[in-house]
């Protein structure tokens, strides 16, 4: 009997936020509004070995730093530009993309020192809501540069640190542990974008958690990318120590320009044995954003890498975020969401690298296509020799809401190891006018039943998010489905 | 005698390539319980999806009228807010949509419903209760893995909650069992009771009539009406099946032999 009591209010409650998601008015400016530069400290376009030297001094690197970008800006230029086997990026012109633009403010530990117009972009965002309410820290960069980074005194006690890599390079403590790392899971030779991050690298955060200290509260970085024709390449470096844990969320926006601009992050993420370390993406670039970021993960023996990924916005994404499964035993899950309009041609998926015996990985992803959209889910499992009774899921679940839309599932499998079970299975659907029907004939317009039947195959995604994320996901999924935002 | 719910007037209807009723006349008082039966293929699951306003059908003459408004031109969701519900013989399922979400958001929908979470929670319970449907069922998705059995409670919960004016029950008691066939009758019982509302009753099967009073009983034929009468025209049917009316449908319209039928208008007999 309470145990039926405690169901229904359970169903009443999430009934009630799904609810308020449903009817929440969603603000089309919410994302598309754009604030002006002057007075902002802006690099020439185009890239050479000044404006790596500038960008460097600027931040008074250690000369080890430097040489890292010098290094990996030839690697850049000795790479051919076109990929042959993905979305085109002939619409990215880098010779006209700035590298580094800064808005002309310090790093602020109170919301109140922060530029109004800056804060009013964050506000609007509800950032400073959010961490409030259920964050741990937070961190905001606006275009190349943290303006805000905060964490909870009780959170910095416990020994965790949150703070930025440029930060982190100027204590004494931190800068030997960021030059061990840096750069280590994803070298400046890991293909052309990965060495244009590390020449012009600025932003992004550094978070080490000690061993054995969990976080009950998510971290949070957000990037918004103001300026038009701009890159944004942050660093985000996390090293879980082991049995720590910690959730970590990522999120990203952008105006509308007519001009192409680009983001070419870094994540590197270390899991240490015996820690977890979830990993939740909510990206919502404009759509004249060329999205070329790199994630990887290392996990240690016995550890676990959860990866939760939403891929709204961008012209042109390419985005696998990667997991190396070097310790036995040790467990990955990604679930992501990839919806591509009008415009948009989105390669997204994973890759798992299973190297420790008895490690387990699921896949479960599902794309949307709508209005000429393409998506192609693009996934690589390899088991290496040594990873003995190693099994791994792939599921990819497509659904198509027109004629013209696109979908395709290349994936991929190298399995060396015999006693390793992979599967992996994909389907591609449409919404059926079955389904329409019962919807509208109980009073939903053909809108609201489609996009109810929308977020319903997006909610095993958005149930892996933390409340207000999943609002956020269902109300971008509503301006999609409205066809608001440009 | 009540004042018309539902006219349907001379409706003819069929999918693209293919004509399915012909000149159909069907008038529903307020609160008046019909019965359509025919055999298999005479279109009576095509007349209730017609008037629901399911686009798959497109109506080529003929009007439909509810409630004094021609709503022939009006979309599904529409004739839903009017208060035109339809139960459906298979109802669809809809992964990722909580039940229980999904009947807040139909009742929301509706001025005459809107009410407090915590009333409407009160009010899931008891319906669900009514239906002896556990409720653990309003934790999962939308028809998602249930029964037809269970598909169809949640059809009567839908229409226990949206208390439409009419609705329209498609073979809701196909694929039931005895325990289940109870407690949709009962289900739709208690809508007569509570909501007072009128009821077209397609069926194959007179069990689900034993607990209705029933007002009107209409025979389709290969796409048109071929008679109507009261009640007891029901068991006529049983008895004797649809040969005779076949038949006569085969005959043509101007076929006055059918004196066997009992309140057949051509029989004289008529009100």
């Amino acid at each position: 009997m309470s145990a039926e009591r405690s169901a229904a209010e359970a169903a009443s409650e999430q009934a009630q936020s799904r609810t308020r998601t449903q009817v929440a008015d969603v603000d089309r400016s919410l994302y598309d509004f754009t604030k002006s530069e002057e007075g902002y400290e802006r690099y020439d376009d185009g890239l050479t070995p000044d404006i790596v030297r500038s960008i460097s001094a600027k931040k008074d690197e250690p000369d080890w730093m430097l040489e890292m970008r010098l290094a990996a800006l030839e690697e850049y230029h000795r790479r051919p530009m076109a990929p042959n086997w993905g979305p085109s990026i002939a619409g990215l012109d880098l010779d006209h993309i700035s590298t580094y633009v800064s808005p002309k403010t310090k790093q602020a530990k109170s919301w109140d020192d922060v530029p109004e117009d800056i804060k009013d972009t964050f506000e609007r965002l509800g950032i400073p809501e959010a961490e409030r309410e259920s964050l741990a820290g937070v961190g905001a960069q606006y275009d190349s540069e943290i303006v805000y980074h905060n964490m909870r005194e009780d959170v910095a006690k416990q020994g965790v640190v949150y703070t930025t890599i440029e930060d982190a390079l100027h204590d004494p403590q931190w800068e030997p542990v960021v030059h061990q790392y840096f750069g280590t899971l994803i070298p400046p030779t890991d293909h052309k974008f990965a060495a244009l991050h590390y020449a012009v690298w600025s932003g992004g955060s550094f978070v080490y958690v000690p061993a054995g200290v969990t976080l009950d509260y998510p971290l949070q970085s957000y990037f918004r990318l103001n300026a038009a024709g701009a890159g944004q390449f942050e660093h985000t470096l996390i090293i879980v120590e082991p049995g720590a844990n910690l959730h970590f969320i990522e999120g990203c926006s952008a105006p509308k320009y007519y001009e192409a601009n680009l983001h070419a992050g870094a994540v590197e993420l270390f899991v240490k044995d015996g820690a977890r370390l979830r990993y939740s993406t909510i990206e919502n670039w404009s759509k004249n954003m060329y999205n070329l970021n790199t994630k990887r993960a290392t996990v240690g023996a016995d550890a676990k890498m959860e990866w939760v990924s939403g891929s709204f916005g961008s012209h042109v994404s390419y985005l696998y975020p990667t997991t190396i499964m070097a310790g036995d035993r040790s467990s990955c899950e990604f679930t992501g969401i990839t919806f591509a309009g009008a415009t948009q041609d989105l390669d997204t998926g994973c890759k798992v690298i299973m190297n420790g015996a008895d490690t387990t990985a699921s896949v479960d992803t599902k794309s949307i296509s709508k209005d000429g959209g393409v998506n192609t889910f693009r996934s690589s499992v390899v088991v290496g020799r040594h990873a003995d009774r190693a099994r791994c899921s792939v599921s990819c679940q497509s659904l198509m809401l027109d004629d013209i839309s696109r979908s395709d599932t290349i994936p991929a499998m190298d399995v060396r190891n015999a006693t390793a079970q992979v599967g992996h299975e994909a389907t591609i659907g449409r919404i059926s006018d079955d389904t329409i029907l019962y919807l509208m004939s109980r009073g939903c317009s053909e809108a609201e039943a489609r996009t109810l039947v929308v977020n319903g195959f997006a909610n095993p995604v958005s149930k892996e998010l933390p409340l207000e994320y999943a609002v956020e996901m269902n109300n971008l999924i509503k301006m999609e489905m409205e066809g608001a935002i440009g | 005698m009540a004042t018309h719910l539902l006219s349907v007037s001379n409706l003819s209807a069929g999918t693209e390539d293919k004509p399915i009723l012909h000149g159909i006349d069907l008038t529903v008082g307020e609160g008046e319980c019909h019965v359509l039966m025919g055999p298999n293929g005479a279109g009576k699951s095509t007349l209730g999806h017609v008037i629901m306003g399911d686009p798959a059908y497109s109506v080529t003459g003929g009007t439909i009228t509810f409630d004094g408004t021609d709503v022939t031109e009006l979309s599904a969701d529409r004739r839903s807010l009017a208060g035109i519900f339809l139960s459906y013989q298979a109802p669809v399922e809809v992964p990722g949509v909580p039940l229980y979400s999904f009947l807040r958001t139909i009742c929301q929908m509706r001025p005459e419903l809107k009410t407090t979470a915590r009333k409407f929670r009160q009010r899931v319970g008891e319906i669900a209760d009514q239906l002896e449907l556990d409720q653990s069922f309003l934790m999962r998705e939308l028809n998602v893995g249930f029964s037809g059995g269970e598909k169809k409670k949640i059809e009567m919960l839908q229409l226990l909650l949206l208390r439409p004016k009419l609705a329209i029950l498609d073979e809701t008691d196909s694929g039931l069992d005895v325990d289940a066939l109870g407690i949709v009758s009962r289900g739709i019982e208690a809508y007569r009771e509570q909501c007072g509302g009128a009821l077209i009753v397609i069926t194959h099967n007179t069990r689900i009539l034993e607990r209705l009073t029933v007002d009107r009983t209409h025979v389709m034929v290969s796409g048109r009406m071929v008679t109507e009468g009261p009640a007891d025209l029901i068991e006529f049917i049983d008895r004797n099946g649809f040969e005779s009316f076949e038949k006569d449908a085969r005959r043509g319209e101007k076929d006055e032999s059918c004196v066997d039928c009992p309140g057949c208008p051509k029989a004289g007999d008529a009100e």
